[in-house]
């Protein structure tokens, strides 16, 4: 939280920024594989990133968390839009281009049982992108794969072994020791502890937190366990159908959401605790997502929504932000006060274009403060 | 008092592999009456989906080895030729699986596995079961059940599978429902939608059930009876309140510790049960738990029995630590660590 606050206040740029990005699936038919329709997996997202923080990116399956994770550190190149890493435009950059960054950004991966190559040894796996990037020679590499093995809570005897010979929670720690062999400055993590027991996954989150405050990293976190990335975040992404709907610092996401689907998909978490959970009110989501091949018009979620009226069937909302960085994509917004509601209304009439990019840090001084540029004339909306 | 169909008394099952003998489950004792909710917690290897698997005689083989006896309505399943376990296999006892995707046959129509089902253990025409399928999916909610008894498993989405799964073990009229995880592959939102149909359909169908999960917050919803597994015994048993609220064993007090939680402020350290569970081809001596135990003593390395130490009569547990110790003790671990300053 205070790295966050610090860069906010000094004015640094973000480590990350990603604008409008689009990733379409093409889906072919016929015996000329013509593009028939596309999976809009990835639509319209823009959000940014500072160094030193984790951002979580929450959701169901399929609403496109994973895409965008990977279409981030390029392993999938964007339909659309934009991708800065520090200062850099990266969409488009080609596979030579591309090298250098790759140092700079890494990926966890979820399934620690798939994503190890079980024919090669820990030491192998570690060392393979010090060896792709030419880092060192033979003994420096070797002497930092028992470095960072033991950062991760391994022992560099383990250098000689096989990812069958270690539990889940082990080849998760290799697989994080191979993300950190490049010392990265970004790691995408997607669902890094899902396939974890709960006794191993506490272990590994606290693991990631301890790796993020020695080596300053900054993360970007994938889950669908809503408990997981309240522990984790600093500030959460809700993605619903490709789009994010709710932008807002970690804590005020659970205990104010603002878009009825963040309010379903919180009461949907079920508590340990048997009073509790007997007390609380359910909002029981009827149906599926939809298919994100086409997508519901206005505001994706009204169909499964309780609060749709015909605006939210017509009219897309846009990203606003309601104070205090708490960004949401809502017609029937829950839990504002009146006070802000006239507040967002006013600042959307004057600029209603900078609510598109309410979700990058430098616009903060636009929707939510609404200072009136001396030059523009503000007497239509007083 | 409502009727009694399952009781499980001292069950243990081993199996022999090429590295020795793993001993899957050792003494699981439970009863289960119509309309009860019966919890199995544990983590991966615990032996809570072998105790369900071998109640259904699925985990017969020429390297298993049963002891125990597993009484349903009188007959002991155990002792039960593998011929005539058919008719007790969804007639009387009904499974679900964890993973919908791969447990039903991609290249079947949905309707087709279900009236298959039905026809295996029932003299009825293909008309008749038909009708039933579609009646069935309609009690477990699928819409349009006329239409899409017809689609292929493909077609439907993973909480939709999860519910024909449950309408294929539903087929039979079973009295006893086991789940096996059956929501871990979903999302929370669908999670919620099938917790709720099992209960409803506990009702509708008045059978009892037993619902295995590592989820605790799922436990806390569903279940009324909770038996907690590790290292393939149950190391604390008792009723639901019991379980949450005066926790016995510092594993469950580690279980409950180390979720994080929404209902309450956000820890900044997570507390955490050290190591991973032990091998079951060779456990560790005396309690199994010891390893990880913040409190062992010298004592811990004879086995305790799973016995009452407390006031509720009903409630056991498998540790040799003094109740007042635990009651002490108890909170700093479940409580999840340290509390971030405000």
């Amino acid at each position: 939280m205070t790295t966050l606050r610090q860069a906010e206040e000094s004015g640094e740029t973000p480590l990350l920024e990603v604008k409008h990005v689009k990733k379409y699936f093409p889906i072919r038919k016929g015996v000329l594989q013509r593009e028939v329709a596309h999976v809009h997996a990835v639509d319209d997202v823009t959000f940014a990133v500072r160094e030193g923080e984790t951002l979580g990116l929450v959701g169901e399956s399929g609403c496109g968390k994973s895409t965008l994770g990977r279409t981030i550190i390029r392993l999938l190149e964007p339909t659309a839009g934009e991708i800065i890493f520090e200062g850099t435009s990266i969409e488009h950059l080609g596979t030579r281009r591309l090298r250098p960054l790759r140092r700079e950004m890494q990926m966890v991966f979820q399934d620690p049982y798939a994503s190890l190559n079980p024919r090669k040894r820990v030491g192998t796996i570690v060392s393979d992108p010090m060896r792709i990037h030419d880092l060192g020679n033979r003994a420096e590499q070797k002497r930092r794969v028992g470095e960072i093995l033991e950062t991760v809570g391994l022992s560099p005897e383990h250098y000689n072994r096989f990812p069958h010979e270690f539990s889940g929670g082990q080849r998760q720690r290799i697989g994080i020791a191979r993300a950190l062999a490049l010392r990265p400055k970004l790691i995408v993590a997607d669902e890094p502890v899902s396939a974890l027991d709960v006794s191993i996954q506490s272990q590994m989150l606290n693991l990631l937190d301890d790796l993020q405050n020695e080596l300053k990293l900054t993360y970007i976190f994938i889950a669908h366990d809503l408990g997981v990335v309240r522990h984790v975040s600093d500030r959460i992404a809700v993605m619903y159908l490709g789009k994010i709907v709710e932008l807002s610092p970690a804590e005020e996401l659970y205990t104010r959401p603002i878009m009825p689907y963040t309010e379903a998909l919180l009461s949907a978490v079920p508590i340990p605790d048997p009073d509790l959970a007997e007390q609380r009110e359910r909002i029981v989501l009827v149906g599926d997502v939809p298919s994100p091949i086409n997508p519901p018009s206005g505001c994706r979620f009204h169909p499964r929504c309780r609060y749709a009226t015909d605006i939210c069937k017509e009219v897309e909302p846009p990203l606003v932000d309601y104070g205090n960085s708490h960004l949401a994509a809502c017609h029937h917004p829950l839990n504002v006060d009146a006070e802000t509601l006239r507040k967002v209304a006013v600042a959307e009439e004057e600029s209603p274009a900078a609510a598109d990019d309410a979700a990058l840090p430098h616009d903060t001084s636009g929707p939510s403060h609404p200072t009136p540029e001396p030059t523009a004339p503000d007497t239509h909306s007083r | 008092m409502a009727e009694r169909l399952l009781e499980v008394k001292d069950l243990k099952v081993q199996f022999a592999t090429e590295d020795g003998i793993v001993q899957a489950v050792d003494g699981v004792s439970f009863n289960l009456d119509r309309g009860k909710v019966l919890g199995i917690v544990g983590e991966s290897g615990s032996g809570k989906s072998v105790t369900a698997m071998s109640l259904m005689g699925l985990t017969r083989g020429v390297n298993a080895r049963f002891e125990g006896e597993v009484l349903y309505k009188g007959t002991d399943l155990l002792h039960v030729s593998d011929r005539n376990m058919q008719d007790f296999r969804g007639n009387e006892l009904g499974m679900i699986f964890q993973d919908p995707m791969t447990s039903l046959n991609p290249v079947y129509r949905i309707g087709e596995q279900i009236v298959e089902a039905i026809q295996a253990h029932e003299n009825v025409g293909k008309r008749a079961a038909r009708a039933r399928t579609v009646e069935l999916l309609r009690q477990v909610g699928i819409p349009n059940p006329e239409t899409r008894v017809d689609d292929f498993p493909h077609q439907f989405s993973g909480g939709m599978r999860q519910r024909a799964m449950i309408a294929m073990a539903l087929s039979c009229n079973p009295s006893v429902l086991i789940a096996d995880e059956p929501t871990t592959a979903l999302d929370v939102t669908i999670q919620a939608q099938i917790v709720e149909l099992v209960d409803r359909l506990k009702d509708d169908f008045d059978s009892a059930v037993i619902f295995i999960t590592h989820d605790l917050g799922v436990i806390a919803e569903i279940a009324d009876e909770i038996i907690v597994m590790y290292a393939g015994r149950v190391v604390e048993q008792g009723s639901k309140r019991d379980l949450f609220y005066d926790p016995q064993h510092p594993y469950t007090w580690g279980l409950l510790g180390s979720i994080p939680r929404l209902d309450r402020p956000r820890v900044e350290r997570l507390h955490t049960i050290e190591g991973s569970p032990p091998s079951l081809i060779n456990p560790p001596e005396g309690c199994k738990f010891r390893p990880r135990c913040p409190h062992a003593f010298e004592k811990c390395t004879q086995e305790p029995a799973l016995e009452n130490h407390v006031e509720e009569r009903a409630h056991l547990d498998r540790c040799w630590l003094d109740v007042e110790f635990k009651r002490a003790h108890r909170d700093a671990t479940i409580s999840g660590g340290t509390v971030e300053a405000a």
